[in-house]
C-alpha cells in the first residue's frame, strides 16, 4: 500500500496520495525514479495531494522536487511535517 | 506490452483541403457579441447545427483584432467543422471571416444584420443552415493514417497527482504518437515558469529555442507589468493550492511532464497560428483552460488530451476534450467528468506504459466517434483570448 510518492531520491518533499493521513501515522512511500520504498512517520495531518517534508528544512533553504528547485522555505519545516504555502513560497514573480 | 501503432488508423471526415476531422459540426459563428442572438436563433431553428456565442468583436484593433480574426477563421476552418454560417452586425468584417474560412474549400455563407434586422437575417441564415445540415449528414467517415491526426494537450485544476500521474500519461502517449508523424501541441506559457530551461533543452535547434524563449520572456514581461502580488491563488490557482501545489515552479514541473521524455519541440506558434508540419509544437497561450483549448482548436487540432487533478470540467464546442485523472478523491467525487482513470499509477497497480496505452485506446475510440464525458455533459466553453482593451 503506497501512502505517498517521491519523484526522485534527491527530493526534499513527497506527495500524499491517499485520503486521511494523520499525525503519528506510519506511512509507506514510493520513490518513483529509483523504484524504492521508504517508511515514514507523518508529523502533521496531511490531506491527499499535499506534501510532507522528507528531510528537515530551514528558512532560506531551496525545496527540491523532480530533482529541481520549486521554491524557497519561508518558515522552518520539520521532517514529516506538512509542507505547503504556509512555509514555502515561489522564487519567481 | 506497449501498444503497437505501426498500422493504426482512425476513421475521420476528410475535408476539401485534405485535413481530416473527427467530428462533423455545422456551426453558426458570430463575428461579434451583437450577432449572438441571431446565431442562437438559427441554431435553435435548424437541428444538427450549433451556435458559438462569445462576448467580443467590437472596436478591437491592432494585434488583438488580428487574433480575433485568426481565432474565428481558424475555428470555422477546423476540419471538425463541415460547414459554417457566419453572422455579424455589418458586412465588412463578416465577409473577412467568410473569406478566411472559404480558403479551405468548405461551404460557408455570411450575413450582415444592418439594413436587414434580426428577423430577415435569421430567416435567410436558417435557409442556408438547413441545406448545410442536410448536406453534412450524408458525409462519411473514412480510414486515415496517424499522420493525419492533430492532437493538443493542456492540463487544468492540476494538483500534485497531475505531475506524477495524469500528465506523464499524456507524455507517454505523445512519445508513442510522435514517431508516426502525428501533429502535436502544448502551450501554457506562464505555466512553464521554473521549467523553461527543461523545455529549451528539448527544442530541436537554436532557432526554435530562441523563438520559444522569446515567447516565454514576452509572457513574463506581461505578468511583471501587471502583477500586484506573487500571483498565488491566480497561478497557481486556488484549486491548485487546495490540491497541494504550492508554487508556480512546482506546477510547471508537473505541467511539462505532458511532453513526454523523447519527442522534441519542432516549432513555436503564436496564439491560434496553424503549424506547418508534423511534430511537437509549442503555442504561446494562456494557461486558462477554455482560452487555450479554443486557441488549439483555432490552430486546427481535432482532439484534446486534458489531464486534471482536482477536476476541471471543461469542454469545447468543436473538439472533443478527453479528461485523464489520477486523483482517487476526484475519481470518487466527480467520476462523470473523467474519461480515463489512471489512479492505479499511484498505487503501483498500473505502469506508465499501461496508462499511456489506456489513454491512446480511449483517444482512438473518441476520434472514431465515441462522445467524451464533456461532450455528453454539454460542455462547450468557447473563450476568445484578448490582448488588451477595445478602442
Amino acid at each position: 500500500m503506497i501512502d505517498f510518492v517521491v519523484h526522485d531520491e534527491g527530493d526534499s518533499v513527497g506527495v500524499v496520495v491517499v485520503e486521511g493521513v494523520q499525525a503519528g501515522d506510519n506511512i509507506t512511500g514510493w520513490i518513483m525514479d529509483q523504484d524504492k520504498e521508504i517508511q515514514f512517520t507523518a508529523a502533521s495531518d496531511i490531506p491527499i495531494g499535499h506534501k510532507l517534508a522528507i528531510k528537515p528544512m530551514k528558512e532560506g533553504d531551496t525545496v527540491i522536487k523532480y530533482g529541481v528547485d520549486i521554491g524557497k522555505v519561508v518558515a522552518d519545516i520539520g521532517k514529516g511535517e506538512h509542507a505547503h504555502v504556509q512555509n514555502i513560497k515561489t522564487k519567481r514573480w | 506490452m506497449s501498444l503497437d501503432m505501426s498500422n493504426t488508423t482512425f476513421l475521420g471526415y476528410r475535408r476539401e483541403n485534405g485535413r481530416v476531422g473527427v467530428r462533423n459540426h455545422v456551426i453558426i459563428l458570430p463575428v461579434d457579441d451583437l450577432a449572438n442572438a441571431a446565431c442562437e436563433a438559427v441554431a435553435n431553428n435548424i437541428k444538427g447545427t450549433m451556435a458559438l456565442p462569445h462576448p467580443y468583436g467590437r472596436l478591437q484593433f491592432g494585434e488583438d483584432l488580428e487574433l480575433h480574426f485568426r481565432t474565428l477563421i481558424g475555428t470555422g476552418a477546423n476540419p471538425n467543422v463541415a460547414a459554417v454560417v457566419v453572422i455579424g452586425i455589418e458586412n465588412g468584417w463578416t465577409q473577412r471571416v467568410v473569406d478566411g474560412i472559404a480558403a479551405t474549400g468548405k461551404p460557408v455563407t455570411g450575413f450582415g444584420i444592418e439594413q436587414h434586422g434580426d428577423h430577415e437575417t435569421i430567416m435567410k441564415a436558417s435557409q442556408v443552415a438547413k441545406e448545410y445540415a442536410q448536406w453534412a449528414s450524408e458525409l462519411h467517415r473514412e480510414e486515415a493514417p496517424l499522420s493525419d491526426l492533430w492532437v493538443s494537450t493542456k492540463c487544468g485544476e492540476s494538483d500534485t497527482t497531475s505531475g506524477c500521474g495524469s500528465n506523464p500519461t499524456v507524455g507517454n502517449a505523445f512519445d508513442k504518437m510522435y514517431p508516426h508523424g502525428t501533429t502535436l501541441l502544448f502551450g501554457e506559457t506562464s505555466e512553464i515558469t521554473g521549467g523553461e530551461h527543461l523545455v529549451a533543452e528539448r527544442c530541436r535547434n537554436d532557432e526554435v529555442r530562441e523563438r520559444f524563449m522569446f515567447m516565454f520572456d514576452r509572457y513574463q514581461d506581461m505578468i511583471n507589468r501587471y502583477k500586484t502580488s506573487d500571483l498565488s491563488e491566480s497561478q497557481p490557482t486556488k484549486g491548485n493550492i487546495e490540491g497541494g501545489l504550492t508554487t508556480i515552479e512546482e506546477k510547471a514541473l508537473g505541467n511539462i511532464q505532458k511532453i513526454g521524455k523523447e519527442c522534441l519541440v519542432d516549432g513555436v506558434l503564436d496564439k491560434a497560428e496553424t503549424p506547418t508540419g508534423p511534430g511537437l509544437w509549442f503555442m504561446d497561450s494562456s494557461s486558462a483552460a477554455a482560452e487555450m483549448v479554443t486557441l488549439a482548436a483555432a490552430a486546427g487540432y481535432v482532439v484534446h488530451l486534458f489531464p486534471t487533478g482536482q477536476g476541471n470540467i471543461i469542454g469545447n464546442p468543436i473538439i472533443p476534450v478527453i479528461k485523464i485523472c489520477a486523483n482517487p478523491r476526484t475519481i470518487r467525487t466527480m467520476s462523470e467528468h473523467v474519461d480515463v482513470d489512471v489512479s492505479g499509477l499511484l498505487r503501483k497497480e498500473m505502469t506508465p506504459d499501461e496508462a499511456g496505452d489506456a489513454l491512446l485506446g480511449s483517444m482512438f475510440r473518441t476520434v472514431n466517434g465515441r462522445l467524451t464525458a464533456a461532450e455528453a455533459l454539454g460542455h462547450r466553453e468557447f473563450v476568445l483570448t484578448r490582448l488588451y482593451e477595445s478602442a
